[in-house]
């Protein structure tokens, strides 16, 4: 039985500092729209089953799920809600259809950041009500903490970060789609105020809106219906410790975790070799590199030396966030996975414009869900089958 | 299609209370731990966690499924949350379903849990953020509004009565006085107690209504091959069906749930069930109201439309009936934290077929069970088929 | 098999715990505000009930006409480009009387909220809103009702532009 799983249509809208002409139902129909006409299928006909990606306080509205299927086409249809990061929307479909039960699925996910009036409270209604929040600090003291170890394992410097903003920035100019694309010297992001130290506010991706669609099938319908299918080739997901106080701030053990399983389900036994690019987290310009580490495309020793060297640079050995990332795109908070996946699917297909990669074959996509969660999902993604 | 085969080898719950000193990972992880120890193991065995819970703003804590998780024995393990409203209970056993039938994993672990009793001053007020934050909030509507307005369509209908929906609730509450977890069993309520309870939201009453609880409930599934390792009885997901309508819940008729329908179609069809009122032995319709039973009752095919009031008015659905309906005394006698309650009706189906159901046991060896749960805005069902 | 391990018990607190002063506990709220999007379809339709206007929309492939109006049709999944002015008259297709407040306060003089499908708009096409001038016992389900707006001035494009539906 071939149980493999493809991506056949993808579709977004955005993104923006803000999207006030639509409402998340209308950019999402809009994004669904661009998806199933990507992938050639109509959707009260052909999609089988749906899942959103969401959680309440984001939206300020409880039971959210409430509100998804009509702008999807999934009336009365088998829909569900998961509470995670887009990858794990993604992953969850990718489950379904091994499974057997269902051949098309199709995944959403957006932000309307700009509707929070005060994003950071939300962010601080995450930490823990009787240990942390009591304490009152802004709850991103939680990536200062974790930065200032990075920085004192692998003697990397606030400048070296503030190189990966350059970077990210940068590239974004390349890609239409992006909200924050600037070519800004590494002075000029040092001269931020720190937020929380080492922590430059400039280190910060800002938040964007946006709705992406994507749809998956299992191989005998995605080579039906497409001739770039873009395969799914393995999956990994983990959870380290929700406390503050029990969990490793030296390294992402949930990172390590999560690319063990991916790279052993698609036969990866040497990533910086059989992958050809990645787009990972850098809602903290900090964690791209010590993300990098945890996938084993790095180590702490050679990190900063990598970093110096440019190897992570569009023409370098290792592409990372060639889309610009979240600092360059915009931070779609848990909709930043599905962000992240289209940068994959079209680099793979080639149709990425002028920030096309040289023939890649193979790609990883990684998030993670922000502060203050250990909870990471990895997918490695390929143009061919075998 | 050939499905892989997934069972359910162990199950494990909380009391349901009022107001649980316990934290929400308290809560959690006693559940687990009840799950493990009913079919000896650890939590080292277990390859992966779904969790599933309602809103976040009972429990005051955003992404709340984080904060669940280490409770949940999530730590190391991927993990994901699943959220379908108050009919998550029955779907996040669907979501452990896809997790092992993938084939990526054997053993997987299944939780539920609810903690309303946080918010203040009453768990209630919490529901006015479901509505339409637009075109309906600013009316300040009452989550009791839509249920009264559904029941109300229901009655008017079919022309069924309070006296004979109050049927629904002392059936349900007097199973109840036979869980040794429920809050609210009473071997001895009558049909007149109900109808003497505090009008809320005419036709809604008190007695009608499930009340706000803390609690959890957790199942472990397995695949075929270790099922069997574990346990010589086994109990088998034999059909799981789901199906969301639309959200404009002002634009469909209330008096019958279609959405049920379609979910239980999709379930009968996977199970190979084609007469599911004579092969279902056991049901366990969502009940947060009495009336809901009826309205789920006739969604799931198990009685025509308007009718399924007969069923209580035969005996039928006593639990040495034809076709007993929650034997376990559902969320109107156990209990109702939220998502742990429909979770609470699938470890009944569990039990219940492996004869493991105590005093609440279903004579003459049932085969096979369903369980349904229901949830947002008069909108999403959730179906599991059980069978030995 | 240990069968009663299943049931694990917990510490149930009952509410008297919180007056004695025995349990400590913390206390916390959510302070943000949302302002969302209302985007073109809804945005239409408040605009038009600043107006005195309830407004649908109509698919131009299933002929469905719908309130609130909406930028596409979810059983078709197409583009909708006519929003079209409704009457603000019609019947009631369910309806309570609530005694209790969404923050559980008890009221003597119950509210009335009810599905009205609106004339104009498709069968069983209705709004969420409220009854009032009535008597509460009198409402009953195929009522036909008529909406009572606040003044021009008062009006702000709300859904409570419309102050309630009467007894037509």
């Amino acid at each position: 039985m071939n149980q493999d799983v493809a991506i056949v249509g993808v579709g977004w809208e955005g993104f923006s500092p803000t999207s006030v002409d639509y409402s998340y139902k209308e950019l999402i129909y809009l994004a669904a729209n661009k998806a199933y006409h990507d992938a050639n299928i109509d959707p009260r006909r052909d999609v089988e089953s749906f899942i959103s990606v969401a959680e309440d306080f984001f939206e300020g509205t409880s039971i959210f799920d409430e509100y998804t299927p009509d702008q999807l086409g999934a009336v009365l249809k088998p829909m569900h809600t998961i509470t995670g990061e887009a990858l794990h929307g993604l992953i969850s479909a990718y489950l379904m259809i091994r499974s057997g039960l269902f051949n098309i699925v199709a995944v959403e996910a957006h932000s309307k950041a700009s509707n929070i009036k005060s994003i950071t409270e939300v962010t601080r209604y995450a930490l823990d009500p009787i240990y942390q929040r009591p304490l009152n600090f802004h709850p991103e003291f939680v990536a200062g903490l974790e930065m200032q170890r990075f920085l004192y394992e692998s003697k990397c410097s606030v400048a070296d970060c503030s190189s990966i903003v350059q970077k990210n920035l940068h590239n974004a100019l390349s890609n239409p789609s992006a909200a924050y694309a600037f070519e800004l010297s590494e002075k000029e992001l040092s001269e931020a105020d720190f937020l929380a130290y080492p922590l430059l506010e400039s280190h910060i991706a800002k938040p964007a809106d946006g709705a992406i669609v994507i749809v998956l099938a299992s191989a005998e319908v995605a080579k039906q219906i497409t001739k770039q299918p873009i395969w799914i080739k393995g999956v990994g997901w983990c959870n380290d410790s929700y406390p503050l106080e029990y969990r490793a701030w030296d390294e992402l053990r949930y990172v390590q975790k999560a690319a063990k399983m991916a790279y052993s389900q698609s036969h990866i036994a040497n990533p910086i070799e059989n992958i050809d690019f990645a787009e990972i987290d850098d809602i903290y310009a900090y964690r791209e590199a010590l993300t990098l580490v945890a996938l084993g495309l790095a180590d702490e020793a050679t990190i900063r030396g990598l970093i110096r060297e440019g190897c992570f640079y569009p023409e370098g050995k290792f592409p990372v966030n060639v889309s610009g990332g979240s600092l360059g795109v915009g931070n779609l908070f848990d909709a930043n996975g599905a962000q992240k996946t289209v940068e994959a699917v079209l680099q793979l297909r080639g149709i990425a414009g002028a920030r096309q990669l040289n023939n890649p074959r193979t790609a990883l996509v990684q998030s993670w869900r922000g502060i203050p969660t250990t909870s990471t999902a990895v997918m490695v993604l390929s143009n061919e089958e075998k | 299609m050939g499905l892989r085969k997934v069972a359910v080898v162990g199950a494990g719950m909380t009391q349901f209370v009022r107001r649980a000193q316990e934290t929400p990972r308290e809560l959690v992880f006693k559940a687990v731990r009840a799950a493990l120890d009913s079919c000896e193991l650890s939590i080292k065995d277990i390859d992966a966690v779904c969790l599933g819970t309602a809103p976040d703003t009972f429990d005051g804590v955003h992404m709340n499924g984080e904060y669940l998780s280490d409770g949940a024995g999530a730590f190391g393990k991927p993990y994901i949350r699943s959220y379908v409203g108050g009919g998550t209970g029955v779907f996040v056993p669907i979501q452990g379903w896809y997790h092992v039938a993938s084939g990526l994993f054997d053993l997987v672990l299944v939780v539920a849990e609810e903690k309303m009793s946080s918010y203040y001053p009453h768990a209630q007020g919490a529901f006015l953020t479901i509505f339409d934050h637009t075109t309906e909030r600013p009316l300040k509507p009452n989550l009791l509004w839509i249920f009264a307005l559904e029941m109300n369509r229901y009655m008017s209908t079919y022309g069924i009565t309070k006296e004979e929906i109050a049927q629904v609730s002392v059936l349900h509450k007097r199973n109840a006085a036979d869980h040794p977890a429920a809050l609210l069993g009473d071997k001895n309520i009558t049909v007149k107690d109900v109808l003497d309870s505090e009008v809320l939201a005419w036709p809604v009453q008190r007695l009608d209504v499930s009340p706000v609880s803390d609690g959890a409930v957790a199942i472990i599934l397995a695949s075929e091959h270790v099922a069997r390792r574990i346990t010589d009885k086994p109990i088998w997901i034999e059909g799981v069906g789901w199906s969301l309508d639309t959200a404009y819940w002002t634009n469909r008729d209330l008096a019958y749930p279609r959405y049920v329908e379609v979910a239980a179609r999709m379930a009968y069809e996977m199970a190979g069930i084609k007469e599911p009122r004579k092969e279902i032995h056991i049901a366990e319709p969502y009940d947060p109201f009495d009336y809901k039973a009826l309205h789920h009752i006739e969604g799931l095919q198990l009685a025509d439309r308007g009718k399924a009031i007969e069923l209580y008015l035969s005996g039928s659905a006593r639990r040495d009936g034809n076709l007993p309906i929650c034997p376990s005394g559902g969320l109107l006698g156990v209990g109702n934290p939220i998502a742990a309650a429909g979770l609470m009706k699938i470890a009944e189906l569990f039990w219940q077929l492996r004869g493991e159901a105590d005093k609440r046991q279903v004579a003459g060896s049932p085969q096979k069970g369903i369980a349904q749960a229901w949830g947002d805005l008069m909108q999403v069902g959730t179906v599991v088929i059980m069978g030995k | 098999m240990v069968t009663g391990n299943r049931y694990r018990a917990l510490n149930s607190l009952p509410e008297s715990a919180f007056h004695d002063g025995k349990l400590l506990y913390t206390f916390d709220q959510l302070n943000t505000h949302y302002a969302w999007d209302c985007g073109v379809a809804i945005g239409e339709y408040l605009a038009k009930l600043r107006e005195g206007i309830i407004i649908g929309a109509t698919c131009s492939h299933c002929h469905r006409t719908m309130v609130p109006p909406r930028l596409f049709c979810e059983y078709c999944f197409r583009p909708i480009k006519n929003f079209i002015p409704l009457q603000d008259t019609g019947t009631i297709l369910t309806f309570s009387l609530c005694y209790v407040t969404w923050d559980v306060q008890r009221i003597e003089i119950p509210e009335i909220p009810a599905v009205i499908a609106i004339d104009g708009a498709s069968e069983n096409h209705g709004i969420l809103h409220k009854i009032g001038e009535v008597d509460p016992h009198a409402v009953h389900i195929g009522m036909r009702v008529k909406a009572v707006w606040k003044t021009p001035e008062e009006r702000s494009g709300d859904i409570t532009d419309i102050l309630y539906f009467r007894p037509e």
